[in-house]
């Protein structure tokens, strides 16, 4: 039985085709356009297609992500079910480290931290408010600010060792803050380091109303970048782990909901 | 889909009258002139029944209602505060009290129906009182806005601030402090009108107002039931007739009239929303102007069946020995002389539950915890509303509290009354994600 999750991001679409609630046979994703439904059904037929797989051999589908409703009641996706992130990334987690009690996932729009209880049930959750200063997006937005390519903002924060305090709490303010400092002279890999230390002292703030408790999983985007784990686990004085797909374990949960949905029917 | 059991449910058959007393309320504030009537201003919890003391033919306009009917129009709102940040008061104040003044600078009044009147009507005196950080300010600025326009305005503020009686009545000499200071106002008032006090009138409004307080606390325990008879968007029409004119014999008939309506719906088990399953209680002022998020709720099958905001703003409460927190005992009979009545009063508003945690956070966290138990409560969803410095005092520290009891707690940024301080969709996405990680469904879905 194949099963099917997907995550409607706010910048990338992330779709996972799981085999009998356990192998992942598919991992794809896509950049997200003005047309969500477009961009997901693209993404959805090329996983499809490199599969060699057909609509019909697909059983369940279920969705997540910001994005969740525009696919919702439209074929050829057409999901069973929609249901919050949070739900999706307790489940995903949970199926990768059965351990885990606290996700942190930080996406291109969002930062989320989710306790997670028995059976990868969501015990509570906490979301950031309203500014990007917190989410992927601001790293990306402050790399253009720098120049450089936003997969080198990462590379770069790691060769600076300065603790340079950014105060700004919204990403516009933020942004005239890199700027003042690109005109003081500082150095790049110092501004950069600055930007990752204000967003993981965001995300840990955020984080530790819920309250931090080992194991702690950090998935979504920004996991991959390695500037951003180092002040995170500083901020939030605990070993974080990071699974090896950490974008697509939202779409992961969603596969595993649509599977245990195949088992009711 | 799933099946989802429904109640029977039917609109209040005295909601037009509350309108009606409402619509009056302002109306006759706005014309008391013209019947040779006074006007004063103060806050919803001011002594009113002190004021009562001068005759028949005097009306009020609380601020705090006023300013919150204001917030519910969201064009004239956005004028007030362009007018207010354009006089130099900063956005960080009360939004209320933003609101009032930006009626007064804009030189306009608005109706409960939203009609807009040229030359905003200032008062003759104002009538105050203070507890938190904004009360007397509010007034003190109001006044010297009255005074720019050529206008003086009279104003006396009553201090309040002699801690809550939790376990314990309060001491003596601190019930006296306000006695006091209510038995100079009323030497103040006479002074001020020309007119001579009548007790006769003080001892009827002070009884009327702890009846009508008792009897809103009264109504909302009705809403212990399942289902609830009444949901808080709902109350927040009906409480704010004892905001308005708690000392008002139309006041206590209202409720009267009310609590007969929802015992019956009680005993007919008439519910506010037919798909309830799922019960929350919020907590300080809602962002007015978003309202509608009660009504997203319910697509949850989710009721809010108040708050200790709704229930006790104004609703009198206490203790009883067997810890349960019920409507507060009247005294054995009514005021019958001046000296027995501003005691009494002071007495009664004391033990108003919303006073309690300016002096002890504990306090309040601890008559949320009773109203989860007793009114069988789901989840909190707490306002961090940056529109009230007052009622959002300690609110982090009742979250806390909430948690280790093993509450679920939903907190949302907002304003009360400044709808640039609320993002609708981001929290209506965050408060949906809470519910459907309760295990809730959609009822579209």
């Amino acid at each position: 039985m194949i099963t099917a999750g997907v995550d409607v991001g706010a910048k990338y679409v992330k779709l996972v085709l799981l085999e009998d609630g356990k192998n992942v046979l598919k991992r794809a994703n896509g950049i997200v356009g003005f047309d969500l439904w477009k961009s997901t059904t693209e993404v959805f037929e090329k996983a499809l297609l490199d599969s060699g797989l057909k609509r019909g051999q697909i059983g369940q589908v279920v969705a997540t992500g910001m994005g969740r409703k525009s696919i919702q009641k439209k074929p050829p996706i057409n999901p069973e079910e929609i249901v919050p992130e949070v739900i999706a990334d307790a489940k995903g987690t949970y199926h990768l480290n059965p351990a885990v009690k606290t996700v942190i996932d930080v996406g291109a729009e969002e930062g989320r931290g989710v306790k997670v209880g028995e059976n990868g049930k969501v015990k509570d959750f906490v979301i950031n408010e309203r500014c990007a200063a917190g989410a992927g997006t601001f790293i990306e937005t402050m790399a253009r600010a720098l120049e450089v390519g936003v997969e080198d903002m990462g590379p770069l924060a790691l060769k600076s060792t300065k603790a340079i305090p950014m105060n700004a709490q919204c990403c516009v303010f933020a942004e005239s803050e890199v700027v003042t400092l690109i005109h003081s002279k500082v150095s790049k890999e110092d501004i950069a380091k600055a930007i990752h230390d204000a967003v993981a002292g965001r995300i840990a703030s955020m984080v530790l109303r819920l309250g931090v408790e080992r194991d702690v999983v950090l998935i979504g985007g920004m996991a991959r970048n390695p500037g951003f784990l180092p002040p995170l686990k500083k901020e939030l004085n605990t070993e974080i782990l990071v699974p090896e797909y950490p974008q697509f374990v939202g779409a992961l949960g969603t596969a595993l909901l649509a599977f245990e949905m195949e088992g009711k029917k | 889909m799933t099946q989802i059991k429904e109640y029977p449910t039917e609109p209040l058959k005295i909601w037009n009258v509350g309108k009606q007393l409402r619509r009056g309320y302002y109306e006759d504030y706005l014309n008391a002139h013209e019947r040779g009537g006074l006007r004063w201003a103060g806050g919803a919890w001011s002594f009113s029944a002190i004021p009562a003391g001068l005759g028949e033919d005097v009306h009020s306009i609380t601020g705090e209602p006023h300013g919150a009917t204001i917030a519910f129009f969201k064009d004239f709102t956005a004028k007030c505060h362009e007018a207010t940040e354009a006089a130099g008061f900063p956005r960080t104040l009360c939004a209320y009290m933003r609101n009032y003044w930006g009626s007064i600078l804009l030189d306009k009044y608005i109706l409960a129906d939203g009609t807009v009147v040229d030359d905003h009507p200032a008062p003759d005196f104002i009538w105050q009182d203070h507890i938190c950080c904004s009360h007397g300010k509010w007034y003190q600025v109001a006044k010297w806005l009255e005074e720019k326009k050529g206008r003086k305005v009279p104003m006396y503020c009553v201090d309040v601030s002699v801690g809550y009686p939790m376990d314990e009545p309060l001491e003596e000499y601190k019930i006296n402090y306000i006695v006091q200071q209510l038995n100079d106002g009323i030497e103040w008032l006479e002074k001020i009108t020309g007119r001579t006090y009548d007790d006769r009138l003080l001892c009827e409004a002070v009884w009327n107002e702890m009846k009508a307080t008792r009897l809103w606390a009264e109504i909302c325990t009705l809403n212990q039931a399942i289902p609830a008879p009444l949901d808080e968007k709902s109350m927040y029409s009906l409480y704010v007739m004892a905001t308005l004119m708690k000392h008002r014999p139309e006041c206590v008939s209202f409720y009267e009239k009310l609590k007969v309506e929802v015992e019956d719906r009680v005993r007919r088990g008439i519910a506010a929303v037919a798909n309830e399953r799922f019960r929350v209680i919020t907590d300080t002022q809602p962002p007015w102007g978003f309202l509608k998020i009660f009504r997203e709720m319910e697509e949850y099958g989710v009721v809010s069946v108040g708050s200790l905001y709704t229930y006790g703003l104004i609703g009198m409460w206490k203790y009883r020995p067997d810890g349960i927190w019920a409507p507060k005992e009247l005294p054995a009979r009514k005021p019958q002389t001046r000296e027995e009545a501003v005691k009494m009063i002071v007495e009664w508003t004391v033990d108003r539950p919303e006073w309690a945690h300016f002096y002890v956070p504990e306090a309040k966290t601890e008559m949320i915890l009773s109203i989860v138990k007793q009114w069988k409560v789901d989840a909190v969803l707490l306002h961090y509303n940056r529109g009230c410095e007052g009622l959002s005092v300690h609110i982090a520290e009742n979250r806390h509290g909430l948690q280790k009891a093993g509450v679920q707690v939903f907190p949302f940024e907002g304003n009360m009354g400044d709808e640039r301080e609320f993002d609708f969709p981001g929290t209506l996405a965050r408060l949906t994600t809470f519910f459907e990680s309760m295990g809730l469904k959609k009822r579209k879905d």
